[in-house]
């Protein structure tokens, strides 16, 4: 079958959040976008607009893109009130024009957390996730240090269920679409790939312990459990990893208070 | 005249990593910390190297143009990575991995380089199992493989169709560690922008801040580039739209000698272009061509049907006729060209005429639809997205897109360049994949070279280099280098003409994909050589970029990067005229057997065309290492 050719094409109005730095004022631009067709991606249409923008010498609209198919996280952006858009398990660098109707207003805000703040227009700072990955977010094995992979087998439903969390894109969606700014979907997804496999099992409670102070310090809320999270993640990851991180959580917070330590843990010659 | 030194050791092939590692300079340990090095980039090359120099002890700065070192382009990547395990018994091993390697690449690689690559590939699966990279099972636990294209075993390791993905997160993680250490000082959101030498070493680099327009020093005592590939001068292609030649081209423009340019891979399953706004192409993984078969239809008659209507004995399932013993698994540049045979001889489907069939009819009829959802769920749901087509119902439909390149900058054995105290990994430089790399083996080299390769052969440089005397930033070799990046944006904002950047890029990716494109000749490179200075010229007059240099300005960053891919795309196409023969992914029509295969010289050009900067406006310098096979013999490539 040959794809329907899309002669016809639509014309959109654009109400596009402006703001020049972290610590300016934002305001709404209103843009029109004619003649697109429908097959054309959301940030092509923007392309076009940036286009004309530049060729008369005005400031393109700043948003943050890469891959351009779903997978790097770059790209955010809240369109009409949802981040990465309407359609369920995509990125905003996944949604088409065909999307909306002609003569559709939309709207396009960056991702709002107090912890993402706006460097310029739909651009936001989320290098506090990368800090929470720093805390925790890793299994502890030195380069050349790893037994023959085989060595370790790991059930399939656990490998399964692993990369379910692990497809993770540190977006950011998740914080954005909650009310409390809370990163724990994307935390969870972290810490419950490492804490199904026997890999993660030696620093499983250190590093769920030490995620969640991460998270706690750099700002982002707690969940409450509206599940607008997992609603807004590209990659679907279930608000079910929060609940098991919740309790690794209360099971690590129990063993790190009653178990008992070593004395000489860091002495030695 | 650049020395090209390939300091391949000597002795039997299997031992000439392990003897060169038992005979390289070492670095003491506790010296190791009064030495810094930079790397440039943060995908599966620069992630993984950055992440082990510092856990060897040096003290490491990790500059990446992105918002964060995840974001890497590695992590596209959808369908796996080889390895020599043979866990499944069929008969793999390094020397087999190396041969498929070799022969993949046309016989334009390094034989030592390949059989390293090999060695290291059992390590790299290891090391990254360790990570907790969630690669698929078997019920019983153990790691499960499936084939690619160029190789007769199951050697491929995969997670889901988000290998790159896992296996970049799995180095980032180990990055990360490493940063809360403090051992590694990451800087996101810096684009390298010039590199500078001193003394004839390179000693350091120049960096644009992309969100405060700061332009900054940094000196180090040596220089790695794990920049990626150099694809986008295409403009569409299935790299990411940040993806940039900057940083190896402002190396070679201060004399690292760029090698092969000409060797871009052309991958065969990519969705076919649907529109003039489009702004890149999406890759459908090689995995599908395991299940999937590709066919046209016998008759020209048949292309705009309904492909259901078309009767089987009236489709032409080409690779499988042409090449019986690897069938739909045939390598990606004769799969490529068989694809532009059919359309050319008018049997290409979709619209444009520009598209051939990938069918999974036959691998539901045998796995169910449910089978194959779990096999290659994402790839059909991502072809859903774009096409809006059911790919389960119809079949996908397809077309070559530019996807990797295979040339990059020289290294020697030591992947340093032929300016000393830089070294280049991944697919930022030359070594591994001759002129056509196969499926599932840039993940194996950007993880072999960060890993396993450079965290002792830099040691074999710095072990020269007196500890802690590198030079300061106040020297003038960094002023000169920091005036010359500001100098470009100063220039580009001047211009002040009527076209925004997109324009020129579209029209020098045109250029450049019907004059270099699938297939060559002397004509349309000739052609192309006239037409790239005449539009770098125009680009010079009429850009227009607004704003300043003093803020985030993507407009800027973007006709920075476009004013290099307008010389490289010369560069390219000056080395696709001078290489007088076809091999892998460059193909030149005038040299092929009567069935369309390439038509290798390994009297004339069995060698590494390394190009050496000569000056604004100068022709650049072809230097050649020779390939000296010892092991392998060169013969004629065939997938019959």
């Amino acid at each position: 079958m040959v794809a329907e050719s899309s002669t016809s094409t639509i014309s959109v109005t654009l109400r596009v959040w402006r703001q020049d730095g972290p610590d300016k004022p934002g305001r709404f631009v209103v843009y029109k976008a004619t003649d697109l067709s429908p097959n054309m991606s959301l940030l092509e249409m923007l392309d076009v607009v940036n286009n004309e923008l530049e060729s008369k010498g005005q400031d393109p609209i700043a948003f943050a893109h890469d891959c351009r198919e779903g997978i790097c996280g770059t790209c955010s952006m809240v369109i009409d009130g949802k981040p990465h858009g309407p359609h369920k398990g995509v990125a905003t660098c996944q949604t088409y024009m065909r999307s909306f109707a002609d003569g559709a207003v939309i709207t396009l805000e960056p991702f709002r957390a107090k912890p993402f703040p706006v460097i310029k227009d739909l651009i936001t700072d989320r290098s506090a996730f990368d800090k929470i990955q720093q805390a925790g977010g890793f299994i502890s094995v030195r380069t050349g240090a790893a037994p023959d992979a085989n060595s370790i087998p790991v059930p399939k439903d656990a490998a399964d269920l692993a990369m379910d969390a692990a497809a993770c894109i540190g977006c950011g969606a998740c914080v954005a679409a909650c009310k409390n700014a809370s990163a724990m979907l994307f935390v969870s997804a972290k810490v419950g790939q490492y804490s199904l496999l026997p890999q993660g099992q030696p620093e499983r409670d250190r590093r769920v312990l030490a995620m969640v102070a991460s998270m706690d310090d750099l700002g982002f809320g707690n969940c409450t459990n509206q599940y607008e999270c997992s609603a807004a993640c590209p990659k679907l990851i279930s608000h079910d990893f929060i609940a098991r991180m919740n309790r690794d959580y209360l099971a690590a917070s129990f063993r790190q208070a009653l178990s008992p330590k070593s004395a000489a843990a860091s002495g030695g010659a | 005249m650049a020395k090209l030194e390939s300091k391949i050791p000597s002795g039997p092939l299997a031992d000439k990593w392990r003897k060169h590692k038992a005979e390289i300079k070492l670095v003491n340990p506790a010296n190791k910390r009064k030495y810094e090095i930079i790397v440039v980039g943060a995908g599966l090359a620069g992630a993984s190297a950055a992440a082990t120099l510092s856990e060897l002890g040096y003290k490491v700065k990790c500059f990446v143009f992105h918002d964060s070192p995840r974001r890497a382009h590695s992590i596209a990547a959808q369908g796996g990575i080889n390895a020599a395990k043979n866990y499944q018994n069929d008969g793999d091993s390094v020397f087999r991995l190396f041969y498929d390697t070799i022969k993949g690449g046309d016989y334009r690689s390094r034989e030592a380089n390949v059989h390293r690559l090999a060695e290291v590939s059992v390590n790299i699966i290891d090391q990254c199992a360790a990570q907790g990279v969630p690669f698929a099972r078997e019920y019983g636990g153990l790691l499960a493989n499936r084939s690619f294209g160029g190789a007769q075993v199951s050697r491929t390791f995969y997670a889901r169709g988000q290998t790159g993905q896992q296996l970049l997160l799995g180095a980032y993680s180990a990055l990360m560690k490493m940063a809360g250490q403090g051992a590694v000082e990451i800087f996101p959101n810096e684009e390298m922008s010039d590199l500078v030498i001193v003394d004839g070493q390179a000693k350091g680099i120049i960096t644009r801040n992309l969100n405060t327009g700061e332009v900054r020093r940094w000196s180090a005592d040596a220089v790695v580039l794990a920049t990626g590939g150099y694809g986008n001068v295409f403009n569409l292609s299935t790299y990411a739209r940040g993806s940039n030649a900057t940083a190896i081209w402002r190396a070679y423009r201060r004399g690292a000698c760029f090698a092969n340019p000409c060797y871009t891979q052309i991958h065969p399953t990519c969705i076919p272009v649907s529109g003039d706004y489009q702004s890149k192409l999406t890759l459908m993984s090689e995995s599908l061509r395991n299940d999937g078969r590709i066919w046209v239809p016998k008759k020209k008659e048949d292309c705009k049907k309904d492909p259901a209507q078309i009767a089987e004995e009236d489709r032409d399932y080409y690779l499988e006729r042409i090449y019986p013993s690897f069938g739909n698994l045939a390598p990606r540049d004769v799969s490529s060209r068989a694809a532009k045979r059919m359309c050319d001889e008018g049997r290409g489907v979709g619209e444009t005429g520009l598209g051939v069939y990938l069918d999974f009819a036959d691998a539901i009829s045998r796995f169910g639809e449910a089978g194959v959802r779990e096999r290659y769920g994402n790839l059909f749901d991502i072809y859903h997205e774009i096409t809006n087509e059911n790919a389960y119902k119809t079949p996908m439909r397809i077309f070559p897109a530019v996807h990797y390149t295979m040339g990059g900058l020289w290294v020697d054995y030591n992947l340093m360049s032929n300016v000393p105290g830089l070294f280049v990994l991944g697919e930022a430089n030359f070594s591994d994949h001759g002129a056509n790399r196969l499926g599932a083996s840039a993940l194996m080299q950007g993880l072999g070279d960060g890993y396993f390769v450079i965290p002792y052969t830099i040691g074999d440089y710095l072990a020269s280099q007196k500890p802690g005397s590198r030079p300061k930033t106040d020297r003038p070799e960094f002023s000169q280098a920091e005036d010359n990046v500001r100098g470009i944006s100063k220039r580009l904002l001047a211009i002040d003409g009527k076209e925004p950047v997109a324009h020129f890029h579209k029209r020098l990716g045109k250029i450049l994909w019907d004059g270099c494109g699938m297939a060559r000749t002397k004509a349309s490179l000739e052609k192309a050589l006239q037409e790239i200075p005449a539009l770098r010229e125009e680009f010079w007059k009429n850009l227009k970029v607004p704003g300043s240099a003093d803020n985030l300005n993507q407009a800027l960053e973007r006709a920075n990067r476009v004013a290099d891919f307008l010389e490289l795309g010369e560069l390219l196409c000056l080395d696709a005229l001078e290489r007088e023969e076809s091999c892998g992914g460059h193909f030149r029509e005038e040299h092929q057997y009567p069935d369309g295969e390439c038509k290798r010289d390994d009297e004339n050009f069995a060698h590494v065309a390394a190009w050496e900067f000569q000056g604004e406006g100068k022709k650049p310098l072809r230097n050649t290492e020779p390939l000296n096979y010892e092991t392998v013999k060169m013969s004629v490539r065939s997938y019959k």
